[in-house]
C-alpha cells in the first residue's frame, strides 16, 4: 500500500481562513480536532446518530463525523468555538445552558449548541415540540432533555427581546 | 454597624452553600467547547492504538499473521497475546476474582473480543493496518443461553479453569459455573413459605443493557524511558484504583506512575473497570518509548466494555390473605458473559443484591446467586447502579405487583401496608442490611396525593370497561415503584477493591488571602462536584464557594480515594469534605480566639467568622483567621490553615424514593406513550437542588431507555445485536417524558451532613415504575408478568398474545 496523497483544502472557520493537505478520506471532524486543534466538537459515535460533532457549515447544521474535511472546500464553518459574544461573554445560548441546567458531562453540549444555534435560526421562536424535534439528531446521555429545553428556550427570549417564562413544573 | 454592614442573610447568601441552587462552575468552560477530555490531548510524536477483533464468539485462534500489516507505512507494531506474555501480561486479574484475557490467547470467548492490537502513526493507518492482520479461527460451539451454560454438555468455555473446583467466591459446580451466593435463613424462609395462606412466584429477567456515554472509553499512555516514569490519562472513575492496578500489573513502582482523569464525559459505571485497551497502551508505550492514544469506536465500547444487568431473577413471597408479607425466596441465574469481570467490592460476588427485601419488613428471606459463563462479553458493571440494586428493586418491585394482584389489593395499599415503620429504623433486614433512616409513608403519601391516585385508579377502571365494551383501543397502566437503594460504599469493615478499603478522602488548603484549593479522590462525570463540594466547604467554613476551587482525578495531587460510582461521592467523599472543612474551622477558632484575646469557649460560629457570645460586634472573619495563620499564628500553633481527612463510613446510606408512572398503551399499535411521571426522591440533606433535579432527570431518562427498550442482545451464533446507536435505544428529545419531580428529607443519621447520594436513585427506581405500568395496563386481560424491554413491537406482541387483537 503506497502513501495516500495530500490535497488541498481551504474553509474559513469561525471567521478566520484556513488552508491545510490533507488526505482525501480525511472526516471533516478529525480536520477541525486534530489539524485545527479546535477539540470543542466531539466524537460519541461516528456514524452521524449523536450529533456531538455537530457545527455549522454554510448556515446548516452538519454532523462533521459524517462529512469529508474536503466536502467542506470553499465553506463557511462555525464550531462551539466561535460561540462567544465578541467581549468574550457567553453567547444568550451558552448562558442558557449555564441558567437552565441544561448540561452535566459536558460531552453533548458543543454540539447540542451549534444546533440550537442553527435552530433558533430557522425557528427564532420555537414552541417547546419544535425544539424537541429541532435538537432530535442529537444525543444527551445526563439531562434527560428537559432543562436542554429551556435553556433554548431562555436563549430564545434573550434574542428576541421577550420575557423568559419558564414552564410550571 | 453601619448601613453597609451585610445582613447575616446577605451574608449567608454570599457563600452560596448548602442548600442553595448554584449554578455549576463547570459549565463555563463546557459552554465554549474547553473542556478537557481524554481524546482532546495530543502529545509530541504520539501514535495510536487500536483493536483487531473476533467475528466469531467462541472460536480456537490457530494462526495470527501482521506480516502485510506491518508492511504498511506509518505501522509501527502489532502486539498479540505472545507479545504481552513476555511481560506477563497477556491476562489480568479482574475485580471479581476471576481473570481475563488482555489479548486472545488461543481461543476467543465472545465477538469483538481483542486479538491484536494495532500501533500505528494515526487513527487511519492504524485502521488500515487491522484490516489485513490475517487471523485463522477454528470456530467452536457457542453458548448465549445462561440456562443452558451447566446443562451436562455444554461447552467448555474456560479450559484455563479445567479441574478447578474452587473459584474466588467458593465452590463450582460446573465448568462453566463461576460462584454460588448465599444470603439469609433458609429453614426460617421455607417455614414461612409452608405457613402462608398465599405465594407467588415468578421468573423476571432483567436483560443485558450498556451505560453507553457518549464519550466512549479511552487513554493515552506516555512512558518517559529516561525516568522510568509512566503517565496515563484516562477516562477513569477511579483513578486511584486504576494506578495502584497499573503499578501491581507493571511492577513500575506507584509513584512513578501519575494517572490523571480529565473531564470525563459521562460514566455510569463504564468507566470503573481496568480494560484491555488500557493495558495495551501502557504495553504499546513501553514497547514504542512514545505516548499511545487508544480510543474506543462505539460498536467497540457498547460490543466490548461492561454490559450491565443480565440478571434472571426467580422471586417468591410468602404473604397472608391480609396481604402481610411473611417471606421472600429469590434465585438469580447471572449470566456474566466470558470472563467474571463484575466491578463490585470484592467480597461481594453479586454486589449488594441482598437489599432486594427492598422498602418491606420481611420477617424472612434467602437468596441465592449462581454466576455462570456464557459466550458473551464480560462486565456486569453497576450503570447507574450501587452493584446490582437496579436489578434487586426491580425483582421486589416487580414481585410485589404480582402478589397484590393475586391477593385482588391496590398494589399501593399493599406496600403502605407492608412498608418499613419509621419507627423501626435503623432497620435490620432478613438479609444482613442495617437501614439508617426513612419514612416511606410520608413519601407514599405525598406522592399519592400530589398525583390524585385514587381518581387514576377510576380513570383507568373505566376506561378498561369501555375497552371491554369495545369503544376504544387504548388502555392504561399505572406503574408504583417505592425503591430503597443502599449506596456509599463503604466500610471498610465489608467493603474493599482488591483489598484497598473503600474509604474516600478530602484536602483542603485555605491561602493567606482566604481563597481555597481543595482535592478529593472521587472523580466527577458530569455530577458537578466542582460545584457541590464547594458549597459544602461553604457552608462548613464560611468562605464563598466563588472562592474556592476544586480538583479532582490527578493522582498525585489528590489524595488517594477510590472514585467516583454507586452514588458513593456524597455518601462518603462529602462525608470526608465535611469534617475537613471542620478541622479547619476548629483551628479557626483557637486563631480567632488569640486575635480577640478571649477563650475560644467565648466564641461562637456565625456564618462566615467567630463572635464573641453575646458580643457579635466583637468578631473575625474566616478571610482575617486564613491571613492571620499565616501572618501570627498563635504562639506555639504550627502557622497554615489546611486539613485532610479520610473518611471510613460506619454504614451505607439508604436513599429512597415513590415513583409513579401513568401510561396510555394503544394495544393495537404497541405503542406506549408516557401520560405522567412522578418522582419524589429522598436523598437525606439536599446539597443543591439544581443538580439534584437534573441528576433525577438523567437518571430517569436512563431508565425510560432501559425499560422500553434498550438491550444489548445475542443472536444463537453469538452475533451482539445493538451493537450501534442504530439499534441500541438512546431516547432523543422527542421521545423522552416530561418529568416531574419532587422530594422529602429525610437525614441519614450517621452522616455529617445527614446526606445521602441521589444520582443512581433515578435509574434504580424508574425502571419498575415504568415496567410495574405496561404489566399494570395488560394485567386486566389476565396478565401476570411480561419480561422487559417494553417496546413497541414486544408490547404488540404482549397484546397479541393475551387475545387483546381479537
Amino acid at each position: 500500500m503506497s502513501e495516500i496523497e495530500q490535497v488541498p483544502v481551504s474553509m474559513t472557520v469561525n471567521g478566520k481562513k484556513v488552508q491545510r493537505f490533507v488526505e482525501p478520506r480525511t472526516l471533516l471532524i478529525h480536520f477541525l480536532r486534530e489539524e485545527l486543534n479546535l477539540t470543542g466538537p466531539h466524537i460519541g459515535c461516528e456514524t452521524s446518530h449523536c450529533g456531538a460533532c455537530t457545527v455549522e457549515v454554510d448556515g446548516m447544521s452538519v454532523k462533521s463525523c459524517t462529512l469529508f474535511a474536503v466536502q467542506a472546500n470553499g465553506a463557511e464553518l462555525t464550531t462551539i468555538e466561535g460561540m462567544a459574544n465578541a467581549d468574550g461573554t457567553l453567547s444568550a445560548l451558552q448562558e442558557g445552558f449555564r441558567q437552565m441546567h441544561g448540561l452535566q458531562c459536558g460531552f453533548c453540549t458543543p454540539g447540542m449548541i451549534l444546533r440550537a444555534h442553527t435552530l433558533l435560526k430557522e425557528t427564532p421562536n420555537p414552541t417547546e415540540e419544535e425544539i424537541r424535534m429541532g435538537i432530535s439528531g442529537n444525543l444527551c446521555r445526563c439531562t434527560g432533555y428537559q432543562n436542554i429545553v429551556k435553556a433554548i428556550q431562555y436563549a430564545a427570549a434573550k434574542l428576541n427581546g421577550t420575557d423568559f417564562q419558564e414552564a410550571a413544573e | 454597624m453601619n448601613d453597609m454592614t451585610p445582613t447575616r442573610e446577605q451574608r449567608e447568601a454570599a457563600l452560596e452553600g448548602m442548600g442553595c441552587k448554584r449554578k455549576r462552575v463547570e459549565d463555563i468552560r463546557f459552554t465554549q467547547g474547553k473542556g478537557q477530555y481524554v481524546d482532546d490531548l495530543k502529545l509530541p510524536g504520539m501514535v495510536f492504538g487500536d483493536f483487531v477483533r473476533s467475528p466469531y464468539a467462541h472460536a480456537k485462534i490457530t494462526k495470527i499473521d501482521a506480516t502485510e500489516a506491518l508492511k504498511i507505512p506509518g505501522v509501527i507494531a502489532v502486539l498479540t497475546a505472545e507479545d504481552l506474555k513476555g511481560v506477563n501480561l497477556a491476562w489480568m486479574p479482574t475485580l471479581a476474582g476471576d481473570v481475563q484475557m488482555v489479548l486472545a490467547d488461543g481461543k476467543v470467548l465472545y465477538q469483538n473480543q481483542e486479538v491484536a492490537f494495532v500501533v500505528a502513526e494515526n487513527r487511519y493507518i492504524a485502521d488500515d493496518a487491522i484490516q489485513v492482520v490475517e487471523v485463522e479461527y477454528e470456530e467452536l460451539p457457542v453458548l448465549t443461553d445462561p440456562f443452558k451454560s451447566m446443562d451436562p454438555d455444554a461447552p467448555v468455555l474456560r479450559p484455563d479453569l479445567e479441574g478447578k473446583t474452587e473459584g474466588a467466591h467458593g465452590p463450582r459446580k460446573h465448568h462453566n459455573h463461576i460462584f454460588t451466593w448465599e444470603v439469609g435463613d433458609k429453614d426460617e424462609t421455607a417455614k414461612a413459605f409452608s405457613e402462608a395462606d398465599v405465594t407467588i412466584k415468578e421468573l423476571i429477567s432483567y436483560h443485558r443493557t450498556h451505560p453507553s456515554p457518549l464519550e466512549t472509553c479511552q487513554c493515552v499512555a506516555s512512558m518517559d524511558k529516561v525516568t522510568g516514569e509512566l503517565s496515563v490519562w484516562g477516562t477513569f472513575q477511579a483513578p486511584h484504583v486504576i494506578r495502584t492496578v497499573a503499578s501491581l500489573l507493571s511492577t513500575i513502582p506507584e509513584h512513578k506512575i501519575h494517572v490523571i482523569a480529565p473531564d470525563i464525559g459521562g460514566g455510569f459505571g463504564n468507566k470503573v473497570g481496568a480494560y484491555p485497551g488500557y493495558i495495551c497502551a501502557i504495553v504499546a508505550t513501553i514497547v514504542t518509548g512514545v505516548p499511545v492514544k487508544w480510543v474506543e469506536d462505539r460498536m467497540e465500547n457498547l460490543s466490548t466494555t461492561s454490559f450491565a444487568r443480565d440478571y434472571h431473577m426467580t422471586a417468591e413471597i410468602a404473604a397472608k390473605n391480609d396481604g402481610t408479607v411473611t417471606g421472600l425466596k429469590v434465585h438469580v441465574l447471572a449470566d456474566h458473559g466470558g470472563f467474571d469481570a463484575c466491578a463490585d467490592p470484592s467480597k461481594w460476588p453479586a454486589g449488594f443484591f441482598n437489599i432486594v427485601t427492598g422498602s418491606y419488613d420481611f420477617p424472612a428471606a434467602h437468596l441465592a446467586v449462581d454466576g455462570v459463563y456464557t459466550n458473551k462479553a464480560p462486565g456486569g458493571v453497576a450503570y447507574r447502579c450501587s452493584f446490582r440494586v437496579t436489578e434487586a428493586a426491580y425483582c421486589i418491585e416487580r414481585a410485589m405487583d404480582i402478589l397484590a394482584q393475586k391477593l385482588g389489593m391496590d398494589p399501593a395499599d399493599l406496600r403502605m401496608k407492608n412498608f418499613v415503620k419509621p419507627e423501626q429504623f435503623p432497620y435490620q433486614s432478613a438479609l444482613g442490611w442495617e437501614y439508617d433512616s426513612g419514612d416511606y409513608h410520608t413519601a407514599m403519601q405525598k406522592a399519592m396525593d400530589t398525583l390524585g391516585y385514587r381518581e387514576l385508579r377510576a380513570e383507568q377502571k373505566a376506561k378498561q370497561e369501555a375497552f371491554q365494551r369495545g369503544e376504544t383501543r387504548e388502555i392504561m397502566g399505572i406503574g408504583i415503584s417505592f425503591f430503597t437503594e443502599i449506596v456509599g460504599a463503604g466500610p471498610s469493615k465489608n467493603c474493599d477493591i482488591l483489598g484497598v478499603a473503600m474509604f474516600d478522602s478530602a484536602e483542603i488548603r485555605v491561602h493567606p488571602t482566604g481563597s481555597v484549593i481543595s482535592r478529593m479522590g472521587t472523580k466527577s462525570q458530569g455530577q458537578g462536584h466542582e460545584t457541590t463540594w464547594a458549597q459544602i466547604i461553604a457552608t462548613e467554613i464560611g468562605i464563598p464557594a466563588a472562592d474556592i476551587m476544586v480538583e479532582e482525578g490527578n493522582t498525585d495531587t489528590a489524595p488517594y480515594g477510590l472514585g467516583t460510582y454507586g452514588s458513593r461521592s456524597t455518601p462518603v467523599a462529602g462525608a470526608a469534605i465535611a469534617l475537613a472543612a471542620r478541622k479547619i474551622r476548629n483551628k479557626a477558632q483557637m486563631i480567632a480566639a488569640h486575635m480577640l484575646e478571649v477563650s475560644e469557649y467565648d466564641l461562637e460560629w456565625d456564618i462566615d467568622g467567630f463572635q464573641v457570645k453575646g458580643n457579635p460586634q466583637a468578631r473575625k472573619s474566616m478571610k482575617e483567621i486564613a491571613w492571620a495563620a499565616y501572618h501570627a499564628p498563635p504562639p506555639g500553633m504550627e502557622p497554615g490553615l489546611e486539613a485532610v481527612s479520610y473518611y471510613d463510613p460506619p454504614n451505607m446510606t439508604y436513599p429512597f424514593g415513590a415513583y409513579f408512572c401513568v401510561m396510555d398503551i394503544d394495544v393495537d399499535t404497541g405503542v406506549a406513550k408516557t401520560r405522567r411521571f412522578y418522582a419524589l426522591d429522598d436523598c437525606g440533606t439536599r446539597i443543591n437542588p439544581m443538580i439534584i433535579e437534573g441528576q433525577v432527570h438523567g437518571g430517569l431518562t436512563e431508565a425510560f431507555a432501559i425499560a422500553m427498550g434498550q438491550e444489548i442482545r445475542y443472536d444463537e451464533m453469538g452475533n451482539v445485536l445493538g451493537a450501534s446507536f442504530m439499534d441500541f435505544f438512546l431516547p432523543t428529545a422527542v421521545e423522552t417524558p416530561h418529568w416531574e419531580t419532587d422530594y422529602t428529607v429525610t437525614p441519614s443519621p450517621h452522616h455529617p451532613i445527614g446526606a445521602k447520594g441521589v444520582g443512581e436513585s433515578p435509574n434504580v427506581g424508574g425502571v419498575p415504575a415504568f415496567s410495574n405500568a405496561v404489566n399494570d395496563a395488560f394485567q386486566f386481560l389476565g396478565s401476570t408478568h411480561i419480561q422487559m424491554p417494553h417496546d413497541a413491537w414486544r408490547i404488540w406482541q404482549a397484546a397479541k398474545d393475551l387475545g387483546a387483537h381479537g
